[in-house]
């Protein structure tokens, strides 16, 4: 059953991406109230997905790689819908809706099976959860700056075209990305504490320098200077941008590249 | 009588010497009731602004009027030596006064070709000269006519858009780099009229804080008033710049006044939240290494009008629209000056008396049937003296006024008394009809 709700959500964003890639290009307003309509019944199967999936495990679906990006696409909609509601920023959806797409194909052509859990591997969502909500913080981040440095090249060059019209201004740009990097950081602070807890529970160490323990030291680090910088100096604005954008591209590396491979549970 | 007028503009002069002979609102009533009594001065009217000092006087005799506007206007500004001043005025009579004028009220003169402020910095003037009765028949009737030409640009040609989409474009923009405007802060560098403009839509889109700085400091507190705004010893603008979120610079002087360096720095002490800067000003007064400096954004005025071609060739065509318009209303306001001369006056009154005359006795000759040559004289002789004894003082006051200062106003007086402006008119037309015939043959050549 959750495999369906999943295809079927599967099958509406890529509908949704579609229509907001299009929306881009275009100046219909039909085009994006529809995209978003889209979006949002997608969002409700994908939910309707996952908690069936916990249902028919009985434990919260963050056990598998299919789950965990299954439900990182989850959180990043989510946000988008709130955000959308509140700000009526429809350009966000262009943006954030391929990157939830891409996370949930890659999800799809994962191994979709239920897992059985070992005990001691009960209380690990908490661990997985906290550090995956940080990376749907620092992917808001990312489209922000990406959309920030575009919005900045186009008042540079002085091009109005229709993306220009359609970007929201710079100092809105910036301050979601400050808001999601002081809103990320925290959590993925909290992801490493509970993970270090949870690996000194199960291995009995905190820290055994394993390639997705340093990339999260790596990652951490990175966000600690782009947020002292903000706070300190003034990194902000265009640098802020360029920053998370590139953060991103660390974090992308280790949530995909080092969790293929050998992740405790995976 | 002749209208005259001694001015310099931004064309002609620096800003530093356009803000310091700049007279403020408090104090233009004292300076133009002072005008009023300088010699040979029979009407006065003083319009200043951030962009232009402008006397205009009624005189009997130009070169003596030049001479005395000349010499009030190097005594504006104790600072400013006639030296310094003198190679920057220009002057204009008669029909180039009036055209000056009318051009300058539709703002074919402005910095920014159709912004609408002139219009009313012109009412201001007007109403100052009113109030201090330093104006007469013929400014009165010239300036009303110049507002109403200056309406009438604005409504019947495409000028004024012009201004009105550079201001609303600099919103526009504002907004793509600022979400809310509310609690934002505007520098404005000088206070020419685009930047007043622009400055007014900021705050219609919600933009609470204006900081002006102008050489003269006393015309940044004059103009800060009108904006609830912050006045700004010229000194310290580059400090105060960090505080700003856009500057607006308008000043036309000779060389930047805002270096990217500037730019640099103030962008360092607000911890590089952005700043946009616009440059009315021509030449440009920012350098254009600060459109280089990150987070800075540097649009000039060719940047927010739009290159667009197109759009060139459509404003081209609108301003010449209104030099036309402006061209037949100045031969309008000429002819009528022109009739406000004693001596057509006269001859006027004394043809519309004998045409009335000449008609009454036929009318009553050929009732009186058969008379002797004789009757015949006196009735004809009676008739003459009736009109002649009747306007005799009429005559003898016109012509004692013909070189006074009062003599528009009869001539004015005695047309409406004796409706002779038909009269005059009709001769004017002859005149001018016989002055293209004697002009034609020429033509043909």
């Amino acid at each position: 059953m959750n495999v369906l709700f999943f295809e079927v959500s599967l099958l509406l964003y890529f509908l949704g991406t579609a229509l907001f890639l299009s929306q881009l290009a275009g100046r219909l307003e039909a085009v994006s109230q529809s995209a978003f309509v889209v979006a949002g019944s997608a969002f409700f199967f994908h939910t309707l997905a996952l908690v069936s999936r916990m249902i028919e495990g009985g434990h919260i679906p963050l056990t598998t790689m299919h789950e965990v990006l299954s439900f990182f696409s989850w959180a990043l909609v989510l946000v988008f819908l709130v955000v959308e509601l509140r700000y009526r920023i429809h350009i966000l959806g262009s943006f954030i809706l391929p990157l939830a797409f891409i996370s949930l194909i890659s999800a799809a052509a994962l191994p979709k099976e239920i897992k059985v859990l070992a005990p001691i591997f009960r209380n690990v969502w908490m661990h997985v959860t906290l550090s995956l909500l940080g990376t749907v913080a620092f992917a808001i981040a990312f489209v922000a700056g990406l959309m920030y440095l575009i919005q900045e090249h186009l008042l540079k060059s002085k091009h109005r075209n229709a993306l220009y019209h359609k970007l929201p201004a710079l100092d809105f740009l910036d301050d979601l990305n400050g808001k999601a990097i002081s809103l990320g950081f925290p959590l993925l602070t909290l992801g490493i504490i509970t993970g270090a807890l949870f690996a000194e529970f199960t291995r009995g160490s905190f820290l055994n320098w394993n390639a997705e323990q340093i990339g999260a030291l790596g990652t951490w680090l990175f966000y600690l200077v782009v947020l002292l910088g903000r706070v300190t100096v003034g990194w902000r604005a265009k640098r802020a941008a360029y920053l998370t954008v590139l953060g991103f591209a660390g974090v992308i590396f280790t949530l995909v590249g080092v969790l293929v491979k050998e992740h405790p549970f995976a | 009588m002749n209208i005259i007028i001694v001015g310099l503009n931004h064309r002609t002069a620096p800003v530093e010497l356009r803000e310091r002979l700049a007279v403020p609102e408090s104090r233009l009533p004292e300076a133009v009731a002072r005008l009023k009594g300088w010699p040979g001065v029979a009407e006065s009217l003083i319009l200043s602004t951030c962009n232009r000092v402008e006397l205009y006087a009624v005189v009997k005799d130009t070169a003596l009027g030049f001479e005395s506007l000349r010499e009030y206007f190097v005594k504006i500004a104790p600072t400013v030596s006639g030296e310094e001043l003198v190679p920057y005025l220009y002057y204009f009579d008669g029909h180039d006064a009036i055209r000056h004028l009318f051009r300058v009220t539709s703002s074919l003169d402005s910095m920014v070709v159709g912004e609408p402020q002139i219009l009313g910095q012109v009412k201001v003037a007007f109403d100052v000269a009113l109030t201090q009765k330093t104006t007469g028949v013929v400014l009165n009737k010239v300036l009303k006519k110049a507002i109403s030409v200056g309406k009438r640009v604005r409504s019947e040609t495409g000028i004024a858009a012009n201004a009105v989409s550079v201001s609303y474009a600099a919103v526009e923009l504002a907004k793509k780099i600022f979400q809310n405007l509310a609690g934002k802060t505007v520098l404005l560098i000088g206070a020419g009229e685009m930047a007043k403009l622009a400055a007014r839509h900021l705050m219609q889109a919600g933009m609470q804080n204006v900081m002006i700085t102008t050489r003269n400091f006393e015309l940044a507190v004059d103009v800060a008033k009108h904006f609830n705004g912050l006045p700004v010893p010229f000194n310290d603008f580059p400090e105060e710049m960090s505080n700003a979120d856009i500057v607006i610079c308008s000043t036309g002087a000779a060389s930047y006044l805002v270096t990217a360096e500037d730019v640099q720095k103030a962008l360092w002490t607000r911890r590089n939240r952005p700043m946009f800067l616009i440059d009315i000003s021509v030449p440009r007064n920012i350098e254009p290494a600060v459109g280089a400096v990150d987070n800075a954004y540097l649009y000039n005025i060719d940047d927010l009008q739009g290159h667009v071609e197109k759009n060139l060739e459509q404003r081209r065509q609108e301003a010449m629209k209104a030099e036309d318009l402006v061209k037949d209303e100045v031969g309008l306001v000429t002819r009528w000056i022109k009739s406000l001369e004693v001596l057509p006056t006269i001859l006027a009154l004394r043809r519309k008396a004998d045409d009335i005359q000449k008609g009454e006795l036929e009318r009553i000759l050929s009732r009186l049937g058969p008379l002797t040559p004789r009757q015949r004289e006196l009735v004809e002789e009676l008739a003459s003296a009736i009109s002649n004894k009747l306007l005799h003082g009429a005559l003898v006051a016109l012509k004692a006024e013909a070189d006074s200062t009062n003599g528009p106003l009869f001539t004015e007086i005695a047309q409406r008394l004796f409706d002779l402006e038909k009269e005059i008119e009709a001769s004017q037309l002859k005149e001018a009809a016989e002055e293209t015939r004697t002009v034609s043959p020429d033509d043909v050549h």
